[in-house]
């Protein structure tokens, strides 16, 4: 079954949610508050013991803990599947999503479709049938790399995600190679850097930790030091701080950006320091979660232009001033950066 | 094999009389009955001395120190970035030399030795593992932090697969309770680790705190695997922690020679050899080498031996990771603030291993907040802001 095959006219696409962690429970809150073309019908687990399907019972979706077996065997498929189990899981799901017709957000690292990330390749092909949204760490870093890249060549850039340990989930430490693989290919084919490197630290402190992270570019020498280029890099990470914001209200960067000057150790390139932090506006997880956040967010709102795609209608999507969010101030003092 | 703990329909089904050598092979952590020793010594200049060099190791340098270490019958020696497999980073500082490279030339030198590597998940991945086994490292040493064991499961299934000895490093031992470090340690066993240390990651262990663990630990997987100490001298008690820990019972015990490690350095190889035969125990260590490995060998290239300084007793007395230290020096440089101020603030924030670049955010807050005070303290009075 298709789009095809059904109703003309229809306004709306269904939705399944498999995985009912965490994430799931997030996306299901963000898909009813952000996207008027989305409706969240199935919520799919393995436990019956869980929070998560025991709370989308609450809020009137059909769930169950007997799998994608279950979903697949409804009368009513679902238009779209949001996977946020394991790369495992997804590897083994997707061609039974693809065979039954149904639209796959992946928010595993398992890259079975093309990477996306919102601000950054949005552009992306509408008629895919499975869309990959890298990693958490990915989201909140790959704008940055795409916005240096837009200035100047970056021939190496390295991202450092930290989150708190209370928000990673049992997926994200199984599959932590995944993380730092998937993201790491992400900096360099979608955020521009001729090689890409990622590194994921999980803290255990309490309070919880917001998840911060950092960027790292090698630049050109002559843009780590004070002048017209440095200025137009300062230009493009503060805009793309803004775009982010759109979807992530507590996007922002921790202090301005640092350039260092070049040095021999670094291949006589220079390099940009870019420190992010996201406080997550959880529509259901707490600040320190921005991990998390970040990650729905993105999801959300590629579903809707999947969906509005298929329907042939435009996009819903509300952003945060849609909505009436405020947005995080974009750094926390607006000081010349130093060198 | 009586008292291994595996479920019952994971166990292996024994058709036939099995020899004493295949139950060792069977069973994690069974190492071989050695009559000449009472514990190993895993000699990790060439890992935790990767930090104190800034990582500028060259080949000749690692040859030199593996063929000195070799002869002098230290059995294991860990050759890696000083954050393991992976870890040539802006974040943590480039290596000079590849890693695998430095690895394949120990390899080479050794002629008894066993060669170990140390990999971070989160950092390094099975496929820095693979790479580092084809340039025939044997011993695979996994670190997480202390409650984090849970991201090492993959690893170290992947390890024993390829075949590979495996050790299990509890990195900021300190900033977990016995019983929790405990379980921790029980996480690691269950997935392959043959030996679980307890790392003294900030030196911050003071004497029954680090007995105390390695007892719990003990207690927690009994003869299923063994237990080994990694200490730092930040505030000087590498050396006797190390004696606290054989007595509570750990088998494998980490030391660097002439302390090249990070923070105040690692408890000396050489003082752990020359301790350990005043008391009798059986390291099977040859003093006089192991004291020319350290005197002749590696003294001579070191450009600033560890020590405990301002810096790195702050280190050990607010629980910071201790390969921060350089990383704190070169931020208060740029800055204009004292690397101690970092370090003690990088202790309150609670950071963990890995997280270098926290240590620039905090050099900026306290740029500012002097900045702040500076203006406030509005020169009229002439006085200069206590810093």
């Amino acid at each position: 079954m298709t789009f095809a095959d059904k109703s003309p006219g229809r306004l709306k696409g269904t939705a399944a949610i498999v995985g009912p962690g965490n994430i799931g429970t997030d996306l299901m809150f963000k898909l009813m508050r952000r996207s008027e073309l989305i409706e969240p019908r199935y919520m799919i687990g393995v436990d019956p013991t869980s929070d998560g399907l025991r709370r989308a019972k609450s809020v009137g979706l059909e769930a169950s803990h007997e799998g994608v077996d279950w979903l697949l065997a409804q009368d009513e498929l679902p238009d779209i599947v949001f996977e946020c189990t394991s790369a495992k899981a997804h590897a083994a799901n997707a061609p039974r999503y693809a065979e039954a017709g149904i639209l796959a957000v992946d928010l595993t690292p398992a890259m079975v479709g093309p990477l996306i990330c919102p601000p950054v390749n949005l552009e992306f092909n509408l008629d895919a049938t499975n869309v990959n949204m890298i990693t958490c760490g990915g989201q909140a870093t790959v704008p940055m790399v795409a916005a240096v890249s837009s200035v100047v060549p970056v021939p190496y850039a390295e991202i450092v995600a930290s989150v708190s340990s209370k928000s990673a989930g049992p997926g994200t430490r199984a599959n932590i190679d995944e993380f730092t693989e998937t993201t790491a290919l992400a900096v360099s084919t979608i955020g521009g850097a001729t090689k890409g490197k990622a590194i994921i630290i999980l803290n255990p402190v309490e309070p919880p930790l917001m998840m911060r992270n950092t960027v790292f570019c090698a630049i050109p020498p002559a843009a780590a030091e004070p002048g017209e280029v440095q200025n137009r890099i300062l230009e493009a990470i503060h805009a793309m701080v803004r775009t982010v914001q759109e979807y992530v209200p507590g996007y922002h960067l921790r202090a301005e950006p640092q350039f260092d000057h070049a040095r021999e150790a670094w291949d006589g390139q220079g390099r940009v320091f870019v420190p992010i932090e996201v406080r997550g506006r959880g529509d259901y997880l707490p600040d320190y979660a921005g991990n998390l956040d970040i990650i729905t967010a993105a999801a959300a709102r590629v579903g809707d232009i999947l969906i509005a795609h298929r329907l042939g209608v435009a996009t819903s999507w509300k952003s945060s001033a849609d909505l009436g969010d405020t947005a995080d101030p974009i750094a926390p003092t607006l000081e010349k950066a130093g060198v | 094999m009586g008292d291994m703990t595996i479920n019952p329909e994971d166990a292996p089904v024994l058709t036939r009389e099995v020899s004493e050598s295949e139950v060792r092979e069977l069973t994690p952590g069974a190492a071989a009955p050695d009559e000449a020793r009472d514990l190993r010594i895993t000699d990790s200049t060439l890992r935790d001395g990767s930090h104190a060099m800034a990582h500028q190791f060259t080949e000749e340098q690692v040859r030199g120190v593996v063929h000195a270490l070799d002869k002098a019958g230290v059995q294991v020696i860990e050759v890696s970035h000083g954050d393991g497999l992976g870890g040539s980073s802006f974040n943590y500082g480039f290596s000079k030399v590849d890693e695998f490279q430095l690895i394949k030339a120990a390899v080479e030198e050794a002629r008894q030795a066993k060669i170990a590597i140390l990999m971070l998940p989160g950092l390094g991945t099975v496929h820095h593992l693979k790479k580092a086994h084809a340039m025939g490292a044997s011993v695979a040493r996994i670190a997480t932090h202390c409650t984090e064991a849970d991201v090492s499961i993959q690893h170290f299934g992947e390890a024993r697969r390829l075949g590979m000895e495996t050790v299990g490093f509890l990195m900021l031992s300190h900033k977990a309770s016995p019983a929790k470090l405990a379980e921790q340690a029980r996480i690691m066993v269950d997935a392959g680790c043959q030996c679980v240390y307890v790392v003294d990651s900030a030196g911050a262990l003071v004497l029954s705190d680090a007995q105390e663990r390695i007892a719990a630990v003990i207690a927690e997987i009994g003869h299923q695997a063994q237990v080994g100490f990694h200490g730092h001298q930040n505030l000087s008690l590498g050396i006797a922690n190390s004696v606290l820990a054989y007595q509570a019972g750990a088998k494998q015990i980490d030391g660097a020679l002439c302390a090249l490690g990070a923070g105040a350095g690692n408890s000396p190889t050489e003082v752990l050899a020359a301790t350990f035969e005043r008391m009798g125990i059986k390291t099977g260590v040859d003093l006089g080498e192991v004291l020319s490995a350290a005197e002749d060998v590696v003294r001579p290239f070191i450009p600033r031996l560890p020590w405990m300084d301002r810096a790195s007793i702050t280190q050990g007395y607010a629980g910071v990771y201790s390969s921060f230290l350089l990383h704190a020096e070169r931020a208060a440089d740029r800055y204009g603030v004292p690397a101690h101020a970092i370090l003690q603030k990088v202790g309150e924030y609670g950071y963990v291993g890995g997280q270098e670049d926290m240590i620039i955010d905090i050099a900026i807050e306290l740029r500012d907040a002097q900045e702040r005070a500076d203006v406030g303290a509005d020169g009229a009075s002439g006085l200069v802001v206590a810093r």
